[in-house]
């Protein structure tokens, strides 16, 4: 191949040169890039946030703090993990680095909007910065803010829910932005069932984001009226209805737990068929089940409230919804593991940290089923068995999607290979520390431990010492990846345009990619995960 | 039958499906990983779908759900269904502890005492916040909201203490919002009522 400049050292137009190269890029790649510095960022503050309120469950009564500063912690904690690390991390970052390559194209349709995007989540993890050191001090009302307590509060509530309407804002921008990059500049050549599934995962996404989005953001800004001008929306002394805020809340943000796993599911969609080097088992039906689950899961919101106080006919609609969106979410994890059948499985870092994804996601997903059925959950809901269900699901699955992402394309990002062996001692000990500090939690909850609880009665307290300890084991793990992900930079052992086999577009084009992506055009397959050439090349021996 | 029992039967039937679906998932996994490794199997087959398979474990999981479903919802059902003869008690929350009324107008704070062998009908309201009244023993938990009414039954059939906890976020004091429950003989019960407070 001929020797191609990557996006990093292609010079610069004058005036755009050192730090303006980035601050003001058009560039989709370097956007992603800058993202994934951002949300890293947070994504450690948040984890720290978490470990604290771990450490001080650990024993009974106060052991490294005092309810108040617990209670902003929890906020904290489900605040920038939901806003600034898992809606964002995997779209914002190497969505939008690989959607426009996965799709035969040089850029995003609206490059200059891309850019305000990114601005606009800087800007509102800033004002979550500056909402904890002014006003009446931290916000702690959890992430949910429901009313009336959010209204009443003296805490500096308004100014953390005006981040979170601006982080929706930067949401929803990206997402139209893969909308329209997917009808308007995908290759000529490329037809809908040629698309690879992280792109689609990505496009059902974007659809959810459009759509829901501006219902938190209406909302969150009637939170904010209502404390300024006390209009009477929400609160049951001039007449408002609390459960109203509660239907709006859940209408985004349940929906918003399908932005976060959509585009996890796309990655495992990705990183499972290269390392089998066999095609992606019923890529219609996944594709079906992504807009399936987009679609479905957008009505299944007041599964959240069974216990609102909401008519029983809502509850078992609700209730009835909910089972039925399982189904898609079956088929992937079916289809995954039906990829493998047969295959020529080569065992990696990113495949590792998928198969623990199917194997967390699945347990996630099932108790999620406890959680959906009436009865079950009117006993478990708001105890410690929501909160291990969810983090399995989040955590478990998009969060190891994240990082399997990361050891996936880490050596396209940056034309660079990390160290196999660490990476495996970090996913496992990951992985081991996050069934430590979870199991215990279903255990709780079903023992009837409420969450959101500084402290508890003498029965949890086992249960909770066994969590804190997988805390610590978790981060140790988390820890180990990243660190090794960053030595790959000092020893700059030199990755190839294709290390996997992968069959998509952006194994087509050198490691790191040059500024327009494509040296040549690109050759649209007819079937994205079609491996006779992979396997033509290991006859051949050149592979 | 007693709301409590079928509400765990309802739990420990969807919990047994999920765990024998989940050991299927992982076991079949592991299994392809080891016996399809590339040192061993180093040419793959080229499968793409498989229509049959496909329809199967499509229509086969809805069948378990809309299953589950039912067991839900019917274990919901004997959550909501009061009998007619139970005794009721007005329950309100505030930032931080729980006031129960009595039909005699006694009211207490943080205790809630019933005679055995009765069905106890909670009547339940919010004088502030959003809180939650959860009793695990009983698995039943209702929203206390302002300006509006819930209620909640259990069935008294076992004499003893036990925890009422608040499960929905309401302030500092959240954790600490807790009460009990003490389950005693309809004499005591009655001779406890008339007792001044």
């Amino acid at each position: 191949m001929i020797k191609t400049e990557s996006f990093y050292d292609t010079p610069s137009p004058a005036g755009l040169t050192g730090i303006r190269a980035w601050l003001l890029t058009h560039d989709h790649k370097r956007l992603g890039l800058m993202y994934m510095w951002a949300i890293l960022f947070w994504f450690v503050i948040a984890m720290l946030c978490g470990l604290l309120l771990r450490t001080e469950l650990m024993s009974q009564g106060k052991t490294i703090m005092g309810p108040e500063l617990y209670n902003s912690l929890f906020t904290l904690h489900g605040v920038i993990m939901v806003f600034l690390f898992v809606i964002p991390a995997i779209p914002a970052i190497f969505g939008n680095f690989f959607l426009p390559i996965q799709l035969g194209t040089d850029d995003v349709f609206f490059p200059r909007l891309n850019l305000f995007s990114w601005y606009l989540f800087m800007f509102g993890g800033l004002l979550a910065l500056i909402s904890l050191f002014s006003g009446e001090g931290f916000p702690d009302t959890g992430w949910t803010f429901y009313v009336p307590f959010s209204v009443e509060v003296n805490t500096n509530v308004s100014l953390t829910v005006m981040a979170a309407f601006t982080l929706g804002m930067s949401s929803m921008l990206t997402g139209l932005n893969f909308i329209t990059t997917f009808h308007r500049m995908r290759d000529k050549q490329m037809g809908l069932m040629q698309i690879p599934l992280f792109t689609w995962s990505l496009y059902a996404t974007a659809w959810v984001q459009i759509l829901a989005t501006p219902v938190i953001s209406i909302t969150l800004v009637l939170v904010v009226v209502e404390r300024l001008f006390s209009v009477g929306l929400f609160d049951p002394d001039k007449g408002g209805d609390p459960i109203l805020y509660q239907h709006l809340f859940w209408m985004y943000s349940h929906p918003a737990v399908y932005i976060m796993i959509l585009p996890g599911m796309g990655v495992i969609s990705e990183i499972i068929p290269v390392f089998s080097r066999k095609s992606i088992f019923g890529y219609k039906a996944i594709v079906w089940s992504s807009m399936g689950i987009a679609v479905a899961g957008s009505l299944v919101w007041a599964h959240h409230m069974y216990t609102s106080g909401m008519s029983d006919v809502s509850v078992f609609f609700f209730s009835l919804l909910t089972f039925l969106v399982a189904i898609p979410s079956a088929v992937k994890v079916f289809s995954w593991v039906a990829t493998m059948y047969k295959g020529s499985i080569e065992m990696t870092p990113p495949l590792l940290l998928s198969l623990i994804f199917i194997y967390l996601f699945s347990i996630g997903g099932l108790t999620g089923l406890v959680l959906g059925a009436v009865g079950p959950d009117i006993h478990v809901h708001d105890t410690h068995f929501v909160v291990s269900h969810f983090h399995f699901v989040m955590f478990g699955g998009t969060g190891f999607a994240f990082f399997a992402a990361l050891h996936f394309w880490w050596p396209k990002m940056f034309g660079i290979m990390y160290d196999f062996k660490k990476a495996y001692i970090g996913s496992i000990l990951t992985a081991i520390g996050f069934l430590f500090h979870y199991i215990p939690m279903f255990i709780l909850g079903m023992q009837g431990m409420p969450r959101r609880y500084y402290d508890y009665l003498p029965k949890y307290e086992t249960g909770n010492f066994l969590a804190g300890f997988g805390a610590y084991l978790l981060c140790i793990g988390i820890l180990i990846m990243f660190a090794n992900l960053f030595m790959s930079f000092r020893q700059r052992e030199p990755a190839s345009s294709n290390p996997w086999g992968g069959t998509t577009l952006e194994w087509t084009v050198p490691s790191p990619p040059p500024l327009h992506n494509f040296v040549d055009k690109p050759q649209v397959m007819e079937f994205p995960y079609d491996f006779s050439e992979i396997a033509a090349q290991v006859k051949r021996g050149e592979r | 039958m007693n709301p409590v029992q079928g509400v765990d039967q309802a739990f420990w039937y969807i919990l047994g499906i999920s765990i024998v679906l989940l050991f299927g998932i992982t076991v079949v996994m592991v299994y392809f990983v080891i016996r399809y490794r590339r040192s061993k199997n180093p040419v793959s087959s080229d499968i793409r779908d498989n229509y049959l398979l496909e329809v199967i474990w499509t229509v086969v999981p809805t069948l378990i759900a809309l299953s589950m479903f039912y067991v839900g919802w019917t274990s919901y059902i004997g959550l909501r269904a009061v009998p007619e003869d139970a005794m009721e008690i007005e329950v309100a929350g505030q930032m931080f502890s729980w006031l129960f009324v009595y039909e005699n107008d006694k009211e207490t704070e943080n205790e809630l005492v019933v005679p055995q062998g009765e069905a106890i009908k909670l009547n339940v309201t919010s004088l502030d916040v959003v809180h939650s009244l959860y009793i695990p023993a009983f698995r039943i938990k209702v929203d206390a909201v302002k300006g509006m009414d819930t209620y909640a039954w259990f069935y008294a059939d076992k004499i003893g203490e036990y925890d009422i906890q608040c499960t929905e976020y309401c302030g500092v004091g959240h954790s600490a919002m807790l009460a009990k429950l003490r389950i005693v003989p309809k004499a005591e019960y009655l001779k406890w009522l008339d007792e001044e407070e």
